[in-house]
């Protein structure tokens, strides 16, 4: 039976302004800078505690990308926070020539992404940031999954030296990751061990996967699922150590499947161990106003889809 | 530093430039010999920094980034002279593996950059961002940027001359290259800006002018500027240029900005330079 101790229900962002919280009275060097959205990243409690190290950028993305840049200068470790659309596509050429080109040690710190930023609209669910910042050489790119993990992968990247991409999210959601669980940049977690079919799932996509997983295994249907926290650079042992097993993949996102990671995974099946592939992920389109479960449901990238798409891939092994 | 030899620095500058676009047929002469008189003063004469070793933190430094990154044959061509690295590297400017690339970049780690730029409009955000973190630092240094007039178009530009004032970044001196010209013509024409002390004034910097071929000029105002700096407010020089400037055939039009002398033109250009510290 595929059990998760549940330890109550957060959003991942609040994991985010616990990490940094915490990074504010263990690393002096981290400095913290906000495009008018204080409140909507969490970040309240670093502004409260550390407001020497808080930079309010007010509603000016792009001259906040190129000060992180430039805070980097003199040894600090700049935090940015704003919600994923204008921490990426807004700014992409701030972050392509003053963070990645540059090498800076600039952590971009990306709220309410995707379609589960809900009644906000398509001006704001952002679905193409990871494909964004996965082209751009230098950058890592991370996806924790829940509450627990942000608050893991926000300490952990502040110990990693160079540009990180760190997308998280809105809706509140069950939090499954254990509170004191190991988080290492590039090492994907396999959340359940299983030989049919696996599952390379990130962010909430993630949870929707277990309770796939769940469907599939009343049915007799063996799931693996990956955890792929970090899109870049890809656990390519992990996976190819799974498909071996399970000979089948499915990738689960809330990203366009253009660019995403389905198209991460998708390359190292096609160079190195050729097996089928079903993507579950929004098919270029862009979103529109609901809750996030609705929208979930609506663009094809909830549990059903999932399972769907395990028991369509399982038969074109 | 006396006049004399800053001026001897300068004439050497201008002709590694025009050596150094000339060589690969491609860079951006015009704006380059327009700031030439400005940069020699400002590290030879303005800023305090060391090349040895040049440090990316710069802890204890003045600070300075070039936002019209275009112009990088005049800052690796001063940077060179300077010390940060051997004057010969200048023959590899825009070559396969150079760490002079086309642009200024950090990748290659040529000594005495800190940041890329090229695409334009970002360096005062760096800048701003660098002084953040001095003033974190306790460190009373100086952060300084060069502009393009052009330049100015960019939206970022406005961003940042809002929040330095807002924000009090107040060792901040920013110099525009108020050259008049830019790729597509005056700029004037393309899109004017229009009263541009005026703007920044209300944007609320000190403003100040200056010649920037008069080295006196550009050593007072500089001296001036450091002075009334610290009050509260960024301040910003609009200097006044002639792109091209020293070169006759290259003054006067916006045609150099960024097309390179052919062999016939060099000789005419280096003619008109006096060879004063010896060619790369």
């Amino acid at each position: 039976m595929i059990e998760f101790e549940i330890f109550g229900n957060k959003d991942t962002r609040s994991g985010f302004g616990e990490g940094l919280h915490e990074l504010g009275k263990n690393n002096s060097e981290v400095v913290a800078l906000c495009a008018d959205l204080i409140g909507s990243l969490k970040m309240d409690a670093f502004v409260k505690d550390f407001p020497e190290r808080f930079f309010q950028a007010g509603i000016s993305e792009a001259n906040m990308i190129g000060m992180a840049a430039g805070m980097t200068i003199g040894g600090k470790i700049p935090f940015t926070g704003t919600f994923a659309a204008f921490s990426t596509g807004r700014v992409y050429d701030q972050i392509r020539q003053s963070v990645a080109y540059s090498n800076k040690n600039v952590k971009i710190c990306a709220s309410h992404a995707g379609l589960t930023l809900g009644e906000d609209g398509a001006t704001h669910q952002i679905l193409e940031d990871i494909g964004m910042m996965k082209m751009l050489p230098n950058m890592t790119v991370v996806v924790p999954c829940d509450f627990n993990q942000t608050k893991q992968a926000t300490l952990a990247i502040a110990e990693h030296e160079g540009p990180v991409y760190l997308r998280f999210g809105r809706p509140v959601m069950p939090i499954f990751i254990k509170p004191d669980a190991e988080f290492k940049i590039g090492k994907a977690d396999v959340l359940i061990e299983g030989t049919d079919v696996t599952i390379v799932a990130c962010g909430h996509l993630v949870w929707k996967s277990i309770e796939a997983a769940k469907v599939l295994e009343a049915q007799g249907v063996s799931v693996e699922l990956i955890n792929m926290h970090t899109i870049k650079p890809l656990d390519k042992e992990t996976l190819l150590k799974s498909l071996a097993k399970t000979k089948c993949v499915v990738t689960a996102e809330e990203h366009m499947r253009a660019g995403g990671l389905g198209d991460s995974v998708a390359q190292v099946i096609t160079t190195e161990y050729l097996v089928p592939q079903e993507y579950v992920a929004v098919n270029d389109s862009f979103g529109e106003s609901g809750t996030p479960m609705e929208l979930m449901t609506k663009y094809h990238i909830d549990s059903q889809d999932v399972v769907d798409a395990c028991l369509k891939v399982i038969k074109r092994k | 530093m006396e006049t004399k030899e800053l001026q001897n620095i300068a004439s050497q500058v201008r002709r590694d430039i025009v050596r150094m676009v000339a060589q690969v047929s491609s860079g951006h002469p015009g704006g380059s010999l327009g700031c030439t008189d400005f940069l020699t003063v400002l590290y030879f004469d303005s800023m305090k920094h060391t090349h040895s070793p040049f440090s990316m933190d710069g802890k204890g430094e003045d600070l300075f980034f070039l936002s019209n990154g275009h112009i990088s044959p005049v800052w690796y061509s001063v940077l060179a002279r300077a010390g940060y690295f051997p004057v010969s590297d200048l023959g590899t400017f825009r070559r396969l593996g150079s760490k002079l690339q086309g642009h200024p970049s950090t990748d290659k780690k040529l000594p005495g950059i800190r940041i890329a730029s090229g695409s334009l409009g970002q360096g005062l955000s760096n800048a701003i961002g660098a002084a953040e973190t001095k003033k974190l630092n306790g460190d009373d240094s100086f952060v300084f940027t060069l502009h393009g007039d052009g330049e100015l178009q960019e939206g970022q530009i406005w961003e940042a001359a809002i929040y330095a004032a807002a924000k009090k970044i107040d060792k901040l001196i920013a110099t525009i290259d108020y050259n008049g010209r830019q790729i597509d013509g005056d700029v004037d024409d393309v899109m004017s800006l229009g009263n541009l002390g005026a703007k920044f004034a209300a944007f609320g910097w000190i403003v100040y002018e200056m010649d920037g071929h008069n080295i006196d000029e550009i050593k007072e105002t500089l001296t001036k500027v450091k002075a009334g700096a610290g009050q509260g407010k960024p301040s910003v020089i609009i200097m006044k240029t002639e792109m091209g400037k020293g070169v006759d055939f290259m003054e006067g039009t916006h045609k150099w900005h960024g097309s390179a002398p052919n062999a016939e033109q060099l000789a005419s250009a280096l003619a008109q330079l006096e060879e004063t510290l010896g060619d790369y």
